[in-house]
């Protein structure tokens, strides 16, 4: 993996994206956004909540998450990066299967791809504070380029000036 | 000053800039990176987009291949 760092200038425009949905086609169209716009030299941040925040899991699997019999439930049946389902046509999770198939036949970067790259790029990584609460998710749940956990005052002082795009 | 390589003409969006941005920042003062591109969007905003970093285009120039070019941005 680069491990190069990727200084910003002063002046760089800005791209907040908040991101809600943990499907695998809507989290390839977020970090799409992500690295396409931090590559062109924007200040990137990403707010990862409820079914978002599958993509930034350590486990990419299924696990349970937390101590309380349901909090386990949610995070067996949510899962991680690997298991994300496509928004339609999921067929039982065959469908992301075949699309990482079809990604890596035309030379695609495929969802982890996008995810590396997001971390090299130094975009930042913001989980959604209310959500892991619910959900029993703990920071050390989560991947550490996570930068903090935070609410929405905090999202949005972060996003001032910029562009934010809710996926 | 050393002079690198990169070929992204196998890349789509976004690893045609997300590789170049990261060569370009592994770039010191007077280094150069020859970017070998093709026709399209990677020709038309590869080097838009690096300049706009604060990179400078030296040349762009037809390469052997037809509809690839070979972009040499300076830091």
């Amino acid at each position: 993996m680069v491990t190069t760092e990727i200084k910003l200038n002063p002046n760089t425009k800005k791209l907040s994206l908040i991101g809600f949905s943990g499907d695998f086609d809507k989290l390839v169209a977020f970090f799409t956004l992500a690295t396409g716009a931090a590559a062109v030299g924007y200040e990137v941040n990403l707010f990862f909540t409820f079914w978002g925040l599958d993509g930034i899991k350590i486990k990419q699997g299924r696990s349970p998450m937390g101590n309380g019999f349901l909090t386990k439930v949610f995070g067996v049946f949510m899962g991680g990066l690997k298991s994300a389902p496509v928004s339609r046509l999921n067929f039982g999770g065959i469908s992301p299967k075949i699309f990482r198939y079809m990604m890596r036949k035309n030379n695609v970067a495929t969802l982890e791809e996008l995810v590396e790259a997001a971390k090299v790029l130094n975009i930042n990584f913001y989980a959604c504070e209310m959500a892991m609460q619910i959900l029993g998710i703990q920071k050390t749940d989560l991947i550490p380029e996570v930068k903090d956990v935070i609410g929405v005052a905090s999202f949005l002082k972060i996003a001032d000036g910029g562009q934010t795009l809710f996926i | 000053m050393a002079n690198y390589k990169l070929d992204i003409t196998k890349e789509h969006c976004p690893m045609t800039f997300v590789k170049t941005k990261i060569e370009l920042s592994k770039l010191k003062s007077g280094d150069t990176l020859e970017v070998l591109l093709t026709d399209g969007e990677p020709l038309e905003n590869v080097p838009r987009s690096s300049t706009e970093q604060g990179f400078k285009v030296l040349s762009i120039n037809e390469a052997n291949v037809k509809g690839t070019h070979t972009v040499v941005f300076q830091k």
